[in-house]
């Protein structure tokens, strides 16, 4: 029972009935603790993604209830599985269809680098068309291995600075890939 | 070469929405959908809520592994057959090993073969856990899914004693297994048939005389033997259509013929039936692995492969000590062994049907050429035909119960 | 009647066809056949149809390439006959620079996806044929992949280095 820590509430100003902090680790806070997922199941790492949400690892617990499959409610896309080019544009066009603020976390090593896959029909990496947060190598990852991801996402998410959708680094980052983006 | 093929048509479906005389509208079920198990996408042509035509594609996660196959010694070629059918990946092993086994004329001992027994109808178990249970999800109960996962992730741990790994197995080698199956493992085998079925009770309770999941499954797309065979199904789907072809009573392999099961067949070859089906043969596949328990005790203890030093390698301490041995692992590893130039084909008993590997053989390190007769791939080229005139909930439920598993489908 | 093994069913080929069966050979128990492309669909119907033969259910249809040879390709047709339980397998081999051969989908429609699966990754035009189109590959691709010819790995891969694969 020793060893359970509570989280951290960040530094702030506390009193009788409220407690006062900065705004962007409040919305930082919120953000990491609801993630929702879209789980984009391809291959053998979406088997492993079901025994992820499943009892046994229950990914619920870290916010993720709402698995949606659509991308304009859903925060975090999980690519679990191998993207064939024939696929590329489907995931480029779903990624664009989220909303900003959106993560992105490539599951296992097909959707990381190919994986096993060196073939002239097997995009290398989702890196080639979209820009990945997090990589979960494994093939396929362990469900704690796909959690450990999420928790790093979680992280990232946390100590997010709130302008970040709009420096010219990001907008570069996008311009990079190709994708348009909205705040201009 | 290419030159001289005529061109290539675009395989595109055109449905002209423009046309102001059509009511019919053109729906995208995507390859990222929800309920479709697997990326593949079908252009439905809809009146309403019934649908007219539809189109399938599939291709969306085609990994070239027969070209891959060409470039890779045969113990290599296991891991990439673990990706064929994913949810019950010691089936495709254990096939792939028969098939090279076949090849090279080995003799595999009772022992190993009732351990593969063992370990094949856990996968059909696994496989068929996965179908009813998403099944069930598709048909919107989702607690029946969560009870049989907990049970996936039982038999997870009796592949991790056996292998190590959890889902994409690659249990096993050319002539045996790598290592012998501990006691530990048979425990949790045993600790596993003891559990099963009254979770597998459970579940059925959920489903079975539950008036909403028959009114939604019972007569939905039914199909009759004679259709079924001329697009070539096997499997669940083709015996709850009424003809009881299963491979491992037709043409039995590793010792399927020492075993008393019963096949279960349907009537109406709907979706109702091919859910009953499954979970009879998950009750037949747990007779199956008692008896095998059974039958090793008999058997003479840590046989686990054969005795066939030009292709099974040798341990480790013998190959730093012994010079026999390291000259056997140097051979096999740089594929300088002699192999007999020929072509055999075998098949399984795949959880979704007949599991064919056609292996042409050089006498090189790698096949010539390696094609697998997929299941999922020739069980669904019947969708878009039968899927017109149905409803569209009926077309997803119809989806979920033929198994359509995407990395058999596209290979 | 005698049960239906590999010799009485090679007998029974050749009483009909004669000529036409070439190359018979038993690798493994089953009984591996050629034909040619003018007598293919005549073989594959009289296996199916036959009262005695009874090979109703066709298990694969696949290819072969073999760039050395003069005829370069081999089509593959597996045929298996619940009632006798037993197997057989066609060959017929075609022409590389031209491949041509009749569909089988007007025997088993079955036969349709089989057919384009070879064609995707071969080139064979399987005359007769209702769809003939791309099915794995992607639909704007102009070679045929399982072709030895063609390279495994993508060739305009810029982010591996030649040096750490030993090329």
């Amino acid at each position: 029972m020793n060893d359970i820590k509570l989280g951290a509430a960040p530094p702030g100003v506390e009193g009788a009935g409220f407690f006062a902090t900065s705004l962007d680790k409040v919305i930082g806070l919120a953000r990491a603790n609801s993630l929702w997922p879209l789980p984009f199941a391809t291959s053998c790492c979406g088997i492993e993604f079901m025994a992820t949400m499943g009892s046994d690892y229950d990914l619920a617990r870290f916010g993720a209830e709402r698995p949606s499959f659509s991308p304009r409610q859903s925060d975090m896309l999980l690519v679990m599985g191998t993207i064939a080019k024939k696929m590329a544009p489907v995931l480029k066009q779903v990624y664009v269809q989220m909303a900003e603020p959106r993560w992105v976390i490539a599951v296992g090593a097909c959707a990381t680098s190919g994986g096993i896959f060196d073939t002239y029909s097997v995009l290398q990496g989702i890196d080639e068309i979209i820009p990945v947060d997090v990589y979960v190598p494994g093939c396929p990852p362990r469900p704690e291995a796909i959690l450990d991801g999420i928790m790093r996402l979680q992280d990232i998410v946390k100590n997010e600075s709130l302008n970040r959708r709009n420096t010219p680094e990001y907008k570069a980052l996008l311009e990079k890939y190709g994708i348009q983006t909205n705040n201009s | 070469m290419a030159n001289s093929i005529t061109k290539i048509t675009p395989n595109k479906p055109v449905y002209n929405d423009n046309d102001p005389q059509d009511d019919l509208i053109t729906l995208n079920l995507g390859p990222t959908h929800p309920a479709t198990h697997g990326v593949f996408q079908n252009v439905l042509q809809m009146d309403g809520e019934r649908i007219v035509s539809g189109v399938s594609t599939i291709g969306y996660i085609h990994r070239a592994f027969e070209k891959i196959a060409e470039h890779r010694p045969f113990y290599q070629i296991t891991p990439l057959t673990d990706r064929l059918n994913y949810c019950s990946s010691p089936i495709n092993n254990m096939g792939w090993h028969m098939t090279v086994e076949k090849l090279l004329n080995i003799e595999i001992p009772k022992r190993v073969d009732y351990m593969r027994v063992i370990v094949m109808e856990l996968a059909r178990i696994t496989d068929h856990i996965i179908c009813n249970g998403i099944l069930g999800v598709d048909t919107g109960a989702f607690s029946g899914f969560l009870y049989l996962m907990h049970e996936r992730e039982k038999i997870y741990e009796i592949y991790e004693e056996i292998c190590g790994s959890r889902l994409t197995t690659n249990i096993g080698r050319i002539g045996g297994f790598e290592r012998d199956i501990n006691e530990r493992a048979f425990e949790k085998v045993r600790a596993f048939i003891k559990r099963f079925p009254a979770v597998l009770d459970e579940f059925t309770k959920l489903f079975d005389r539950n008036r909403i999941f028959i009114e939604r499954t019972s007569g939905v797309g039914a199909v009759d033997t004679a259709t079924a065979l001329d697009y070539s199904w096997s499997g669940p789907i083709l015996r709850a259509t009424g003809l009881d072809y299963d491979v491992r009573a037709q043409e039995p392999y590793s010792s399927y013929e020492d075993f008393d099961f019963d096949i279960p067949v349907g009537t109406n070859g709907d979706v109702y039936d091919r859910y009953m089906v499954r979970n009879e043969e998950m009750r037949q596949s747990l007779r199956i692995i008692e008896q095998a328990l059974a039958k090793l005790e008999k058997e003479p203890k840590g046989v686990f492969h054969a005795d066939v030093p030009e292709f099974y390698l040798p341990p480790k301490e013998k190959v730093y000590n012994n010079m026999e041995a390291l000259i056997y692992h140097f051979k096999i590893v740089m594929g300088e062994i002699e192999t007999p130039k020929s072509e055999v084909y075998h098949a399984v008993e795949g959880a979704n049907g007949e599991l064919g590997f056609y292996l042409i053989n050089d006498g090189g390190r790698s096949p010539y050429r390696l094609h697998f007769r997929r299941p999922s791939f020739i069980n669904y080229a019947m969708y878009a035909p039968m899927s017109s005139g149905m409803l569209l909930s009926d077309a997803i439920i119809n989806m979920s119960s033929l198994n359509v598993i995407a990395g058999e489908l596209d290979a | 009647m005698d049960k239906l093994d590999n010799n009485i069913l090679l007998l029974r080929l050749q009483e009909r066809f004669g000529e036409v069966i070439q190359n018979q050979d038993i690798p493994y128990g089953l009984l591996t056949l050629e034909t040619d492309e003018e007598h293919i669909i005549e073989v594959l119907e009289f296996l199916k149809k036959d009262e005695e033969l009874q090979f109703i259910y066709l298990t694969d249809i696949t290819a072969v390439h073999y760039p050395e040879k003069e005829l370069s390709i081999a089509v593959v047709y597996h045929l298996h006959s619940f009632v006798n339980n037993i197997r057989i397998r066609l060959k017929v081999y075609i022409n590389g620079v031209n491949p041509e051969i009749p569909s089988a989908t007007v025997l088993w429609k079955g036969a349709n996806w089989m057919e384009r699966e070879t064609y995707d990754f071969f080139g064979i035009q399987f005359l007769g044929h209702p769809d003939l189109n791309r099915i794995l590959n992607v639909d704007d691709m102009v070679a045929f992949p399982m072709r030895k010819e063609f390279p495994l790995e993508d060739p305009n891969r810029v982010d591996k280095k030649d040096y750490f694969f030993g090329r």
